[in-house]
């Protein structure tokens, strides 16, 4: 038994966890106001809020929900655009969208409506997302977005007196979401949640990449769902280890203080992964194992030379050197009945540099052309270890071992980088796809790799030395 | 005023077709089509997909009664592939089933074998086999080989403008219910719902008043669902005819994307001379229209085409020819703009190739060159209220063009790795369908008794608010409230024989019938209101829903007025019909005078090139564009910002792309890429141009749906200002889209 409240009602239901969020809350639920617009959680027409409490404070979060299974939903307050409407009157977000003619066609809509309640339910100076942020997974065809930037202005100012500590009833007064809010976090308490055992469906943590593509067949299951399991999340500090479970989301990530800390880039490099809604769903341990020679966090994690943990279903665990993790297309060191735990590395210290370059089609929201990341420790003026990664251009992740052992040892200088580059080359075979040709990728691949050195070391490496 | 959907649709309480409460007995539709670009099919077997629990019955071309004919222009596209099949993803069957699940589950079980035939992708290859969807047409004007003789500069290239997935954000859909008589009632995602009307009539062998079509409204359409919505709603109806049941169809994306057409690529050739003076004297262009498999509306995108092949420039001497050439893709079809854009495109690469080769800036061509009063366009139409050397000095002098070329000349001075580009676009848009005798519109409006308004036209709301304007004509030229005046559906049987919602003309067709029904029943409630107030008529208008004696408040209500008409028996219903005048155009000759008016602007476009990466940005769109008097310029610069956006998507990252036996690689929302919010213009500044507007357009407000796409155009050749600002060996190329990996390639080719 699945039992969530969606928007002001208790839900128990029968249903199979392995179905979409979106076929429940449109054919079970008869809420036609979540749209469908492509089913893989790239247009955001189907966006919903997803409410988790944690003691006694409730926090949102956006979420596509047609890649979201209804199993994820137990125990949670989802909200619909039907559950943010007030009354009678339009809310403050959907009146300042009204105000600047931001509604076209009106089927991308509620979409971008529940996706700017979700930031006005979240937003705080901490978490770094901007109100745009919040609409990156939200595409309109009609507006060209212009008269949406409009409105997202004027809603961030009247966010400037936001109440944080009582956000919910300051929300509520100033008539952004409608009162029966205030009473979620008790009625979420009071529901007597039961754990949804289903060991022997399909394994999903979140389902972002699986519920792509095997929607139908998942709907039919009642899956095994990792994505809350309390032994794979969390982000831990200790003895200059960083250990992150697998199941922690993306944006589990980026709002993570320490984290920010030790990348200060990181807001940079993890906006570019994906959207806010994706974000807010996808995670590390799913990332690894679709496996895709072009996966963001495979080539973030390759770089920081991490180690993973991996749990067999007797209890026992073994760790492996992520590099060693993926074998070929699509293949990878996970026997049956194996787990990715968590993977861990060694925190950087002030002399390591580590940078994140993606290129795409489109610069959010898109599946990279070539990304590629770097870590380089620095001793007496010398590359003590080089550990570059470079995606897209090989059947996996690829690490560039040949540039890296070539790197350790030296200086950094533009001859040196050459160099590696021409190395970089050899131990690549990108091919041509949807993605880019070939050359392209070659060429990319060069440029992305300069530009780590560009941006880590700028005083000694310059475009003009690199490109004369 | 916003538009009228506003609070529906930002609560979610707007009904689309995929919405609207279904019969429960409601049947769901699933096309079963082909895995192969061409070949002779051998045979299917449905067997297996009979056999799964759920599946009602497979419709093929066997069960149709009347017609297998869905093709408009010309009729060369069968409902359902019979013998043969010409593209990757033509329909062959219909699979109706309880659930659109188990309707999917019978698809995979169908076998189908296809012995196949060579295909043809590209439209160079059409022309080279003589594969045509019809014979050539040229439009002519003085004499080019003579000209160009004369010229002191004769330059020639070729261009390529890819296709454009139109991606509305609803995908196509069709919801058909038995009716008593046999009759059928379908709830269509279509722009044409008398396309749909006669098309259904034709399959199923039926007169055409036995098929009622009704369009709530479209989330989205953008020439999409003109001419391919129909098939959908055929079958549809196709089923409730044998079944007696509703049937549904939404078709899931990646279905659509697969199986519909997009806007046409197009592969060029021109030749352009000029004299000393920068003067083009003559032009001579060839395009190639791969137009797929079927003709669909690529005839008349076509002409489109011919008609703005010379985009807002006066040249005395001009020979353009286009071949919609018969390929084995899915019919590509209308996009905004119908062939427009794709004209202006190879003028305006015209432009910076001889730019580029005389060593002058391309702005300087462009400006000496624009059309002025009284210039023939080359298809014989006299240019008058022309605004397009207004335009480009008010975009000049506004946006102080001589700064923003200095800012650009100084950033890439003192910067290596980025590189800022700029340039000029004007456009002049001709209004009007090409196809004369679709220049007409029907308006029918009710009063009902207590004085509230209902509108019904043949026009479609798909985003642009054309309810919204029909609203304004109404409540305006009655002198009422708006909250008096509904806007109903779209529906054949109160306006029957429409055109489709297309050409940017549908406010002023059938805002002029709106505006005709209305002054019609004006002066019928004006008799009735000056006998009970005993003046005369002269002395009376109707204002803020009560009538006004000599511009004085009177105490008569508008409902009063309307009540003694209801007692005096007079008739509050009017049913009004537009015809543009003035329009005609000689086919035999190419010549006439096809437009009611032309759309002119001129936007300035700079970009900042990040030359490591090869990544761009766009950093401000700058416009002055030709409203006429606009009657609601909030929704009308939505429409400029609007379609900016899908102009610079269609030339900087939406890239078609077919494998080489002609199935769709592009085919999702994660390989397809439409602008995002972090990807249009940082800055888009829009400057109604002052004009006196235009008698032909409603309320002399011009038509602003297609005109502001091709300012889009600006940002492709931006984007080679600032390569060239790069790369000194760059050699300018006309290849669109410009993506990021064209962008990055061009930046380092030697």
């Amino acid at each position: 038994m699945i039992q969530f409240i969606l928007n002001n009602k208790i839900i128990k239901t029968s249903s199979n966890s392995g179905m979409t969020l979106l076929d429940f809350i449109r054919e079970k639920e008869q809420l036609k106001g979540t749209k469908i617009g492509c089913r893989e959680g790239d247009c955001g027409a189907c966006t919903v809020l997803v409410g988790t409490l944690n003691k006694n404070k409730i926090s949102y979060q956006s979420i596509t929900s047609c890649i979201y299974p209804l199993g994820n939903a137990n125990g949670k307050h989802i909200v619909t655009i039907e559950g943010i409407n007030l009354t009678q009157n339009l809310n403050s977000v959907q009146q300042s969208l009204s105000e600047n003619y931001a509604t076209q066609c009106g089927f991308c809509t509620p979409g971008f409506v529940v996706s700017l309640t979700g930031y006005v339910l979240r937003n705080s100076k901490e978490n770094l997302n901007t109100i745009n942020d919040a609409i990156s997974g939200n595409i309109c065809r009609c507006t060209g977005y212009k008269s949406i930037e409009k409105a997202t202005k004027e809603i961030d100012e009247k966010l400037i007196f936001k109440d944080a500590d009582h956000q919910v009833k300051w929300l509520v007064d100033k008539g952004f979401i409608p009162d029966y809010f205030t009473e979620i976090p008790k009625r979420l308490n009071d529901i007597k949640i039961q754990k949804l055992n289903s060991i022997s469906g399909t394994i999903v943590a979140n389902g972002t990449d699986l519920y792509v593509q095997f929607a139908d067949k998942l709907s039919e299951e009642n899956i095994n769902l990792i994505g809350e399991e309390s032994s794979l999340k969390g982000i831990t500090f200790s003895n200059k280890i960083c250990t992150i479970g697998a199941s922690t989301t993306v944006t589990e990530l980026l709002e993570n203080d320490r984290l920010q800390n030790i990348f200060p880039k990181l807001n940079s490099f993890l906006k570019l992964v994906s959207s806010q809604q994706i974000r807010n769903m996808g995670t590390l341990g799913g990332n690894f194992v679709n496996a895709s020679p072009i996966g963001d966090m495979s080539i973030f994690f390759l770089a920081l030379n991490s180690i993973l943990r991996i749990n067999n279903k007797n209890g026992t665990t073994r760790e492996i050197s992520f590099q060693k993790f993926h074998q070929d297309y699509k293949k990878f060191d996970l026997k049956e009945g194996e787990l990715i735990n968590s993977v861990s590395f060694l925190i950087p210290d002030k002399n390591t540099f580590f940078n994140f370059e993606k290129v795409s089609k489109r610069s959010h929201l898109d599946i990279a052309s070539v990304n590629t990341a770097g870590r380089i420790n620095i001793k007496n003026n010398r590359i003590s270890n080089a550990y570059f990664s470079l995606g897209g251009v090989a059947a996996i992740p690829k690490f560039l071992t040949k540039t890296n052992d070539f790197l350790n040892g030296k200086t950094i200088d533009t001859k040196t980088i050459k160099q590696a580059e021409r190395i970089l080359q050899s131990e690549i075979s990108p091919i041509s796809d949807v993605r880019g040709t070939f050359n392209y990728k070659r060429l990319l691949a060069k440029q992305l790799f300069f530009a780590h050195f560009i941006e880590l070391f700028p005083k000694k490496i310059k475009f003009q030395n690199l490109f004369s | 005023m916003k538009n009228i959907d506003s609070y529906g649709h930002l609560r979610g309480e707007s009904l689309f077709v995929d919405d609207i409460i279904t019969r429960h007995d409601t049947l769901f539709g699933l096309v079963f089509d082909s895995p192969k670009a061409h070949g002779k099919i051998i045979s299917v077997d449905y067997t297996k997909a009979e056999a799964v629990k759920g599946v009602i019955k497979i419709f093929t071309h066997k069960d149709i009664l009347g017609e297998n004919q869905i093709g408009g222009i010309i009729q060369d596209e069968p409902l359902f592939a019979e013998n043969e099949v010409h593209f990757w993803g033509q329909p062959i069957a219909f699979i109706v089933a309880e659930s659109e699940f188990i309707a999917k589950k019978a698809r995979a079980l169908i076998n189908i074998e296809i012995d196949e035939l060579p295909i043809i992708t590209t439209a160079k290859e059409a022309k080279e086999k003589g594969s045509f969807i019809n014979p050539p047409r040229s439009f002519k004007s003085g004499n080019t080989q003579n000209s160009f003789a004369e010229c002191d500069y004769v330059y020639e290239g070729e261009t390529f403008s890819n296709g454009q997935e139109h991606l509305y954000l609803e995908t196509q859909g069709s919801y058909a219910v038995p009716m008593e008589n046999g009759n059928i009632k379908i709830t269509s995602s279509t722009q044409g719902p008398t396309i749909v009307q006669k098309t259904v009539a034709k399959v199923l062998g039926v007169n055409m008043h036995k098929i009622e079509v009704d369009v709530i409204r479209l989330g989205g359409a953008f020439g999409g669902k003109e001419d391919q919505a129909t098939a959908w709603a055929v079958m549809t109806a196709l089923a409730v005819q044998q079944l007696k049941k509703p049937v549904k169809y939404i078709l899931n994306r990646h279905d659509d994307l697969r199986m519909t057409g997009k806007r046409h690529p197009y592969e060029s050739t021109f030749k352009i001379g000029l004299t000393k003076d920068l003067k083009i004297q003559a032009f001579e262009v060839e395009f190639l229209q791969n137009s797929g498999a079927a003709a669909d509306l690529s005839p008349a995108i076509a002409e489109r085409t011919l008609f703005h092949a010379t985009n807002s420039y006066f040249i005395p001497n001009v020979m353009s020819t286009v071949y919609s050439c018969k390929t084995n893709l899915p019919p590509n079809t209308a996009f905004r703009g119908f062939g427009g854009p794709q004209g202006m495109f190879v003028i305006e690469s015209a432009i910076a190739k001889a730019a580029n080769e005389i060593g002058v800036n391309k702005r300087l061509i462009q400006e000496a060159n624009l059309i002025a009063e009284n210039d023939e366009f080359y298809y014989g139409q006299i240019a008058t209220q022309v605004e397009a050397q207004k335009s480009w000095l008010a975009t000049k002098e506004e946006f102080n063009l001589k700064r923003l070329e200095k800012e650009v000349k100084t950033f890439n001075k003192e910067n290596l790795q980025f590189k800022k580009g700029i340039s000029l676009m004007p456009i002049a848009f001709g209004i009007s369908f090409t196809n004369t005798p679709m220049n007409h519109a029907r308006a029918l409006i009710h009063i009902y008794q207590d004085g509230s308004v209902g509108v019904s036209t043949g026009a479609v709301e798909m985003g642009q608010s054309v309810n919204t304007k029909m609203l304004q004509v109404a409540y305006n030229t009655l002198g009422i409230s708006p909250l008096k005046v509904k806007l109903e559906t779209t529906n054949t049987t109160r306006v029957a024989n429409t055109s489709p919602t297309a050409a940017s003309a549908t406010a002023d067709l059938n805002g002029k019938a709106v505006l005709q029904a209305c002054n019609s029943l004006i002066e019928r409630l004006k008799s009735v209101a000056c006998k009970m107030l005993s003046v005369t008529e002269s002395e009376i208008i109707f204002k803020e829903d009560q009538v006004f004696v000599n511009n004085k408040k009177s105490d008569l209500l508008w409902e009063e007025v309307v009540t003694q008409a209801m007692l005096e028996r007079v008739a509050l219903s009017e049913n009004a019909h537009y015809a543009t005048p003035v329009i005609h155009f000689d086919k035999t000759k190419e010549k006439g005078h096809p437009f009611a008016y032309h759309v002119y602007g001129t936007a300035i476009t700079t970009v900042t090139v990040d030359c490591l990466r090869g990544i761009y940005e766009i950093d401000a769109v700058k416009i002055t564009h030709d409203f006429g008097k606009s009657m609601n310029l909030g929704i009308d610069v939505g429409q400029v910002e609007g379609a900016l956006a899908q102009g610079i998507g269609w030339m900087t990252m939406e890239e078609i792309v077919y494998g080489k036996n002609g199935q769709l690689l592009s085919n999702s929302l994660s390989s397809y890429k439409v602008p995002d919010i972090f990807s249009v213009a940082n800055k888009v500044d829009i400057i109604p141009l002052e004009t006196q507007g235009n008698d032909m357009a409603i309320l002399k407000s011009k038509a602003v749906g297609e005109p502001p796409l091709m300012y889009g155009i600006g940002t492709y050749f931006a984007i080679q200002d600032a390569v060239a600002a790069f790369n000194p060996n760059y050699k300018p190329k006309f290849h669109s889209p410009f993506t990021p990996e064209k962008v990055l390639i061009s930046l380092y080719e030697k």
